[in-house]
């Protein structure tokens, strides 16, 4: 049990002073610009809330936020269990244990925008592999500049190479810290692999799969660098996501106050069905 | 060789094919790359790598990304040690609020902070500095850092605090001689993810330097650009940024799992 001292506040403080600074001082700075209208040469003129209803009504911000949602369900759904039967077939000691482990940890030590060059290199029409692989040998006509749908696979591709292993990761530690009693036990009762599945290895799972859908939600819903460096958002808007929309308002249109309430807006959104993510799946733990 | 093994060897298959073609490229001739389709690289050359090697706009790109990381990996991990210690042990006036507004901080977009971040680190005068970066990148890694070290630290029975108490051991003694030494693969797990999160990010590195500080990802996106379609030296420089991180990755090999899962297995 923790015991109640007050002066823990001192451990907490550095903690609290650095994470302020670059969080609440950035923050305040897009609530002032929300509010407000300039024109330059720092004038400022009180806006309300008219940027917020703005935001809210324009079709625009409808159909980034639309896209950003149907990627993140598309990558959740495959992901997850991908990573689920991935982490199942793998051996569990051994020579290729740590092998496996740090050839699937890779790609997330790549930097973001590499791996969006590393994925255009590879989807060039009959320069890239699989761009030459698809038109040439395929004889399918893929070229993700050109075709909305395949810069649309291409983008789930590259999500799921890039951030699956987390999943596989999560789900195995969770796997490996079952001890062989329960298989033992399952087996002298001759359960069926999905029952050890679905009583056993699944419920020994479930934290970690907690943290693992967390995680993937609040980054893909924050996704930027990697698209970005892909498809540019192209062609046309077809892949253009919540937070390439919104640095082409702050940075190319140079609309502040819009992008501004756009930026609260996203936040709210993110913390809202994280949120909810977490009380739904931890909903029976609190019983 | 068991039949279900067959799943891990096609994932991993999937994993590699677009770095060996990074890697393969690399060691093309722009003309080649150019040309037309080639599985292998057919006039191989090392020519990609000489120029990186010898440019300093490209080689500075490394060193400036890797003191940046390093910074941060150090603050990051330095002041989340006794936070992490604080919301394990003890109790106290806000404490669950304070770990959630923390853990917050994770799902702010980045894209959201980038300018304000600019505005912020150029009116204390620390624009285009290895220090802003690794501070900005302080944001999501603390709290990070803190949930992991508490996953770490809540196994640490807490009889072995008392024990060392009564046998006269001061606080800082304690952390630094018992404590420390017990949790070190969660030390190293938390400086593993901070340095992991450092390296792949470009966003705020970008928007925050300039020229002294400019981070290798800012110079191959200036250079692919500028340069015309450099294909083989793009891959070069990309193969290269796979490196440090595979270097970290191989020492942290045995708490990799476990790490990953943050300590809450």
């Amino acid at each position: 049990m923790r015991t109640e001292n007050q002066k823990a506040w001192f451990f907490v403080l550095p903690v609290l002073l650095l994470v302020a600074f670059n969080a609440l001082v950035p923050i305040m700075t897009v609530v002032n610009y929300s509010v407000q209208e300039t024109f330059g040469n720092n004038v400022f003129f009180w806006q309300g809330l008219d940027w917020f209803e703005q935001i809210l009504r324009s079709d625009r911000f409808h159909a980034a936020l639309g896209r950003q949602f149907l990627f993140t369900f598309l990558i959740l759904i495959i992901e997850i269990p991908l990573g689920i039967i991935v982490a199942l077939s793998m051996p569990r000691k051994g020579f290729w244990v740590p092998v496996c482990l740090v050839t699937m940890a890779l790609p997330m030590l790549i930097p973001w925008n590499v791996v969006g060059s590393m994925w255009n290199i590879f989807t060039l029409p009959n320069i890239g592999l699989l761009g030459y692989f698809m038109n040439d040998v395929l004889g399918i006509n893929y070229d993700m500049t050109q075709q909305p749908f395949s810069a649309w696979v291409t983008i789930i591709v590259m999500d799921v190479w890039h951030w699956t292993s987390l999943v596989v990761l999560l789900s195995y530690a969770g796997l490996v810290s079952i001890p062989d009693a329960y298989y033992q036990a399952a087996k002298i009762d001759g359960a069926s692999p999905w029952k050890v599945f679905r009583y056993i290895q699944l419920p020994k799972m479930k934290t970690v799969l907690t943290i693992a859908i967390l995680l993937r939600f609040m980054d893909s819903f924050n996704i930027y660098t990697e698209p970005f460096v892909l498809t540019g958002g192209g062609p046309g808007n077809s892949t253009t996501l919540l937070s390439i929309d919104l640095v082409k308002i702050a940075l190319g249109q140079f609309d502040l106050g819009p992008a501004a309430a756009m930026s609260l807006i996203y936040f709210a959104i993110t913390l809202l069905v994280s949120w909810l993510f977490y009380t739904l799946m931890t909903k029976d733990d609190a019983k | 060789m068991k039949k279900r093994s067959i799943i891990p060897i096609l994932y991993i298959a999937f994993l590699l094919l677009p770095i060996y073609w990074l890697v393969a490229m690399s060691f093309k001739t722009t003309g080649e790359i150019l040309s037309g389709f080639s599985l292998f690289p057919q006039t191989f050359t090392l020519e990609n790598y000489r120029v990186i090697f010898t440019d300093p706009t490209w080689y500075w790109g490394y060193i400036n990304s890797i003191i940046y990381v390093s910074l941060n990996t150090v603050i990051s991990v330095t002041v989340a040690l006794p936070a992490a210690y604080a919301f394990s042990r003890y109790r106290f006036l806000g404490d669950k609020q304070l770990f959630f507004w923390l853990l917050t901080n994770r799902m702010a977009p980045a894209a959201v902070f980038a300018l304000p971040f600019f505005q912020l680190y150029s009116s204390v005068g620390l624009f285009d500095t290895h220090l802003a970066v690794a501070l900005a990148h302080c944001l999501f890694n603390i709290p990070l850092a803190v949930w992991i070290l508490e996953g770490f630290m809540g196994g640490v029975p807490k009889e072995l605090d008392e024990t060392a108490y009564v046998d006269g051991y001061s606080f800082p003694r304690f952390f630094v001689t018992i404590f420390l030494p017990t949790i070190k693969a969660g030390v190293g797990v938390a400086a593993f993810f901070c340095f992991m999160f450092s390296w792949v990010e470009l966003l705020l590195a970008k928007t925050l330097t300039a020229v002294e500080a400019k981070p290798i990802a800012a110079t191959m996106t200036k250079t692919a650009s500028s340069a015309g379609y450099e294909l083989g030296l793009l891959a070069a420089a990309g193969t290269l940024t796979i490196i440090p991180g595979a270097i970290v990755i191989y020492f942290v090999r045995n708490y990799i799992a476990k790490g990953f899962a943050l300590g809450r297995v």
